[in-house]
């Protein structure tokens, strides 16, 4: 068993799953943040291109991994500022402003590619990160190169799963946050300002959805292509009803997927006698499967996509 | 009437906690509050009476801080205040109590009455030392409350405990309650009083708002009486009557109709309703319930809300599909039937939300054919009609005196009155053989109530079986030939208008024995 | 009454009747124009004179005769993704999975063209048509039967519908239905039967326009005629009003989810038939997501459907010109397109900032 376990194949599969499934599980959390506070944040697709993007562009210019990652972090804040001004201030529908603003990112990330870089043959590139081993704990088989021989984001990602869940059920601002997407007429009288917490609560939606859009293109490969992030925003959005919106659920749910995605890049050199289209699908149709067992079971926050107007008359 | 009476003069000379005067709030071209005057003493109970309507919720609003006068003065203590949120409210020490909880479901007691200060701990409270202060509180005033339970799972008297625990922990001297008693079974109103005397004894004043005159009577040591956004006049209990404070209220002899007490002769029963019994999601709804309804008979359903009322009345129209028992109309077994077929079969319902289940954002033509759009001659082969459809809401809006500017106008913009009365014309002028009612006075005032119970009785006349459920005890007294109560999913009682009482009722809803 | 009483009477009423169109109208124009300032200075930013850009888009999309018959050929799958998107948007679905559609619906078409080579235009053609119109509201029946049985939302499962649509088409153009040479991921260009005849001469325009002009009209008279249409409008503002009303409200769903997967393949076999002649891998280029943008320009309307669609055409077609004369590059007009959706439903906020600042 152990011998099966530190063959390199499989930790390399470990390590892979791991690193994939990061950006999917950042953007998760970010989304779990809104959702909990009433807000549907379909936009975690573009914000988190948008952090790509962005960091990729100040990697680039700069020659720093570190300043990426906090412009991109902060790219995706701003998308969150956006997304918090059209579904707070003016109360629009959530669903249509998400999706707006990714067709927006995906366009407006192409087009200043191009005015940056221009149109040439050469891809640019930047030197993603190394990992950081832990030497000593990276040697415990399974757990060891799933969890300590990974690049330094995913450490920090581990991190927030349980900076999230204290910060969502014993600080009174997780409180405050479930009051407002519970009942946030109830939280209005209690002097909560529904707007100012749902306000808050996008952007460090946009910042963990950027952190994990810059991961993307910061870590493993190292360039920005059109699109980069290929639909995982909405897979973000599948895992948050698998994971039942508990940070712990999310990351369980978030292994998942990467698990599937690794499965499918090495399934394509593998010779099962499948085309590689079927691999590619895989993630897709995976997430497609675990809507079907959990979409039924969830229990959404009473006012999620409700917007919330103050003085209304009766 | 003059539009304000002079105050009574205190016998004490301290500033009242709480006065009003001259509040007037606008809402466009709608004056909800005209020129309200009053105020409250220490250790009085100060009861705001009105109907639907009158205005008592806005002005409810405004002492809250969630709404601001166009003119008028607030005064605690003598001072004068601007209220700019509820949290100015509290500082002052006025504590609201509001008909529909403001309480977080998925959160605890403890955790709902520290959300939003800073005194149980900034980042990261200390519940421990919340629930030490509520057990004081709950000692103090008899308020029975468990500081670690979940609050979606109380019940409603509970919730409404966990309310007032709130304001008080929240230090208020001024307790303002909205209609507590609405949701409340008759034997948990004496303990709600329990609880505000006590707290009366101790100083607190108390805003008492009710529509209710029997209960003011009870309570209250002064009332002030609103109609139609005024404030009519502010009398000591000693000094009125119930006659004299409902002809106050109402302004004039509207009385509400009644089923005359005659025995009516035995007729066929047409709605059968044997074992039904639904489980949702998370306990049993309806457990193993049977009546029937006969022609011409208005069964009044009763009890404390949450106990299956809403269920039952979904189970009856095919909302939702009970697991188990048998609905029988006119000797057609409806029981996994689609809304679409119990409607052909002469079921008409009017739901107890409106906007949620009745209407939509459309025009009043389109919503008076909702059920009927298939039908000769709303449609053919497939088209609409739309000349038909016109014609119909003319009728509608000519016998149900709907007030408005004709079938084109979108429905949301007429008052909740007229909206109601669309979605009774067109359930009604179908000439139904089971009228489902639920709430149908819900928010209306005396005038609309009237002609709601009219229509009823009407449908009673007509030999139609008339299911009415209804909160509003009152109500539910003065229309049914006999009541049924619910409680926990269960018919617990099934009386006749000759063996009821209101403190048998009571009893029933809350579970006793007969 | 004097002529003039009469006159002002006959204004008023007038004014009353387009008052709605114009309300329509007036903020979708707002928006349209603030988006093309918005452009205007990204293409400073990027180095250019928006002036000379803009002047070279103009005449990309109706500079001559071609240019505006290129408009109204890019019209016409942008006009059917936007019905789609706004008929399943009117019964309360979000169909953002308009694009897998398509090529699903395309696929289609091209399989009975191959498959019955020998067929004249007017059998073939009308196969073609039926073959897209059903796969398409198979695929996007998926995602229907998927919402109404297990609760699966639609806005994912369309999205993920699009991304296995789209690979499964390649897998398809690599093997099965790659073309005879076997060098590019495509079929073999399909039968002389597969062509619409040309609406335009020496132009590509071609009758499936016509076609696209009678579909508007047809959804329009469906959505506002019929009774079917009727209760598909009440579902989608209000679901449970409807199903207590006594109305079918799961097959009314899932007829949404149909028509509107319908429409997509239609905008799939106007592409295979009338520009490709075969069909290819990048068939589309974002014709499903831009189809969203019109659905919300065009206010879910059929006719406002049509005129956005128009709009956005020209716009697309004018950027391949701007882009060769003045370089700036074409993805500047999917910006201009989201700004536009983004500035219309941004509308209450000036009245908000308004309210705001009297209040300070």
């Amino acid at each position: 068993m152990t011998s099966f376990l530190s063959d390199p194949v499989v930790q390399g599969y470990l390590e892979a799953s791991m690193r994939l499934a990061m950006p999917i599980m950042l953007a998760a959390l970010g989304g779990i943040l809104a959702e909990r506070a009433g807000v549907l944040n379909i936009a975690l697709d573009g914000t988190m291109l948008a952090g790509s993007f962005v960091g990729f562009v100040i990697t680039y210019l700069t020659g720093n991994l570190w300043l990426g990652v906090i412009a991109g972090m902060l790219a995706g804040a701003l998308v969150g500022a956006v997304l918090a001004l059209y579904a707070v201030l003016i109360g629009s529908n959530q669903v249509v402003v998400g999706v707006a603003i990714n067709l927006l990112i995906v366009g407006a990330t192409s087009f200043l590619y191009r005015t940056i870089f221009g149109v040439g043959t050469a891809q640019p590139r930047v030197t993603s990160f190394a990992p950081l081993e832990l030497t000593a704990l990276s040697d415990i088989p399974l757990i060891g190169p799933l969890l300590f021989h990974q690049a330094p984001i995913v450490y920090l990602g581990l991190a927030l799963v349980p900076i999230v869940w204290i910060a969502m059920t014993r600080t009174s601002f997780g409180w405050q946050v479930a009051a407002v997407g519970e009942h946030p007429e109830a939280a209005e009288t209690l002097g909560i300002s529904v707007m100012r917490t749902r306000f808050i609560c996008l952007l460090i939606s946009g910042l963990l959805a950027g952190l994990g859009g810059a991961f993307l293109s910061l870590s493993a490969t190292g360039i920005f292509i059109d699109n980069m992030t290929a639909g995982r925003g909405y897979i973000a959005l599948a895992i948050l009803v698998l994971g039942r919106r508990h940070p712990l659920g999310v990351f369980v749910a978030a292994i998942l997927f990467g698990a599937a995605d690794a499965l499918q890049l090495r399934g394509q050199n593998l010779d099962i006698g499948l085309p590689y289209q079927a691999f590619l699908m895989f993630p897709y149709i995976l997430t497609i499967l675990v809507l079907i067992l959990f979409a039924g079971k969830a229990r959404n926050p009473a006012a999620l996509g409700i917007p919330f107007h103050r003085d209304r008359p009766k | 009437m003059p539009a304000s009476s002079p105050m009574y003069l205190p016998t004490d000379q301290s500033p009242a906690p709480l006065e009003l005067s001259g509040i007037t709030v606008r809402f466009g071209s709608m004056v909800a509050n005209d020129d309200i005057s009053f105020s409250v003493r220490d250790g009085e109970v100060h009861a705001l009476l009105g109907e639907n309507g009158a205005g008592k919720s806005t002005l409810m609003r405004v002492v809250a801080g969630l709404l601001r006068p166009q003119s008028g003065e607030i005064r605690v203590d003598g001072k004068a205040v601007h209220l700019q949120s509820p949290l100015d409210a509290t500082a002052l020490g006025i504590g609201m109590v509001h008909q529909h909880f403001m309480l977080i479901p998925t959160l605890t007691v403890a955790q709902n009455v520290c959300l939003g200060l800073a005194r149980a701990g900034r980042i990261f409270p200390n519940l421990r030392k919340v629930a030490t202060e509520l057990a004081e509180l709950s000692r103090l005033y008899r308020l029975d409350i468990d500081p670690f339970a979940r609050v979606g799972d109380l019940s409603v008297a509970g919730r409404q405990r966990v309310e007032i625990v709130k304001a008080l922990y929240r230090g208020a001297r001024i307790l303002v309650l909205d209609e507590p008693t609405a949701v409340l079974a008759p034997q948990e109103v004496e303990g709600l009083f329990d609880v505000l005397r006590k707290l009366s004894a101790a100083g607190t004043a108390i805003v008492f708002i009710s529509h209710k005159l029997q209960e003011v009577m009870a309570i209250a040591d002064r009332v002030t009486v609103l109609r139609q956004g005024r404030s009519i006049a502010s009398i000591d209990k000693r000094d009125t009557s119930v006659v004299e404070l409902s002809r106050l209220m109402i302004g004039a002899d509207i009385r509400l109709p009644t089923v005359d007490g005659k025995a009516r002769p035995a007729s066929a029963e047409r709605l059968q309703v044997t074992g039904l019994s639904y489980r949702d999601d998370h306990s049993l709804r309806l457990d193993d319930i049977s009546f029937t309804v006969h022609a011409g008979e208005i069964v009044g359903i009763a009890g404390v809300d949450g106990n299956g009322q809403h269920e039952l009345a979904e189970a009856i129209v095919g909302l939702v599909q009970p697991q188990g028992g048998q609905i029988m109309l006119d000797g057609v077994d409806l029981s996994h039937a689609s809304p679409g077929t119990r409607i052909e079969n002469g079921l008409a319902h009017i739901p107890e939300d409106r906007h949620r289940t009745a209407l939509v954002d459309l025009a009043i033509r389109d919503n008076a054919i909702l059920e009927v759009s298939g039908h000769h001659p709303f449609s053919r082969y497939g088209l609409m009609r739309p000349a038909a459809a016109d014609s119909f809401t003319r009728q509608l809006i000519d016998h149900y005196d709907v007030r408005c500017t004709g079938p084109a106008q979108k429905i949301l913009t007429l008052s909740g009155g007229n909206q109601q009365k669309v979605v009774l014309g067109r359930a009604l002028m179908r000439d139904p053989n089971l009228v489902v009612a639920v709430q149908p006075s819900r928010g209306l005032d005396i005038g609309a109530t009237a002609f709601v119970h009219r229509q009823l009785l009407a449908q009673r006349e007509r030999g139609a079986a008339v299911m009415l459920i209804s909160a509003e005890l009152d109500e539910v007294l003065a229309l049914s030939d006999r009541i049924l109560v619910l409680f926990k999913g269960r018919i617990v009682g099934d009386l006749s208008r000759a063996e009821v009482t209101v403190e048998r009722l009571g009893r029933l809803m809350l579970g006793g024995d007969e | 009454m004097t002529v003039l009483d009469t006159t002002t009477k006959n204004t008023a009423a007038a004014y009353s009747a387009f008052r709605p169109l114009l309300q329509g109208i007036l903020p979708s124009t707002a928006a349209f124009l603030l988006a093309l300032a918005a452009g205007a200075i990204l293409i400073v930013f990027w180095g250019g004179n928006p002036v000379t850009a803009y002047a070279a888009l103009a005449d990309g999309a109706f500079g001559s005769w071609n240019s505006i018959a290129e408009t109204l050929l890019r019209s016409i799958p942008l006009t059917f993704t936007g019905l789609a998107v706004a008929i399943a948007f009117r019964g309360g679905a979000f169909n953002v999975g308009a694009e897998g559609q398509l090529y699903i619906g395309g696929t289609a078409a091209a399989v009975v063209a191959l498959w019955l080579p020998a067929l004249p235009s007017y059998l073939l053609l009308p196969l073609m048509i039926a073959a897209a119109m059903g796969a398409g509201a198979l695929w996007a029946g998926l995602a229907g039967m998927l919402k109404l049985r297990f609760g699966a939302s639609e806005l994912i499962t369309t999205i993920m519908l699009t991304y296995v649509a789209i690979y499964l088409v390649s897998y398809l153009l690599r093997g099965p239905l790659q073309e005879a040479a076997g060098y590019l991921p495509q079929t073999d260009r399909l039968p002389s039967g597969a062509r619409f005849a040309s609406l335009i001469t020496s132009t590509r325009l071609h009758m499936g326009f016509l076609v696209t002009l009678a579909t508007v009209a047809l959804t329009q008279f469906l959505l506002w005629r019929t009774v079917w249409g009727y209760r598909l409008r009440v579902t989608g503002i209000n679901a449970r009003a409807a199903m207590a009303a006594g109305m079918a409200v799961g097959g009314l769903s899932m007829s949404a989810f149909l028509t509107s997967g319908a429409l997509a393949g239609l905008a799939g076999v106007m592409e295979v038939v009338g520009v490709q002649h075969r069909m290819i891998e990048n068939l589309s280029p974002g014709f499903g997501y831009t189809g969203i943008i019109v659905a919300l320009l065009g206010q879910t309307s059929p006719f406002g459907v049509l005129i956005a669609a128009l709009l956005f055409a020209g716009l697309q077609v004018g950027a391949t010109t701007m882009e060769a004369a003045a370089g700036v590059p074409a993805t500047l007009t999917v910006i201009i397109q989201a700004l536009v959706v983004l500035f219309l439903i941004g509308r209450p906020a000036i009245g908000q900032i308004a309210r705001a600042l009297r209040r300070s």
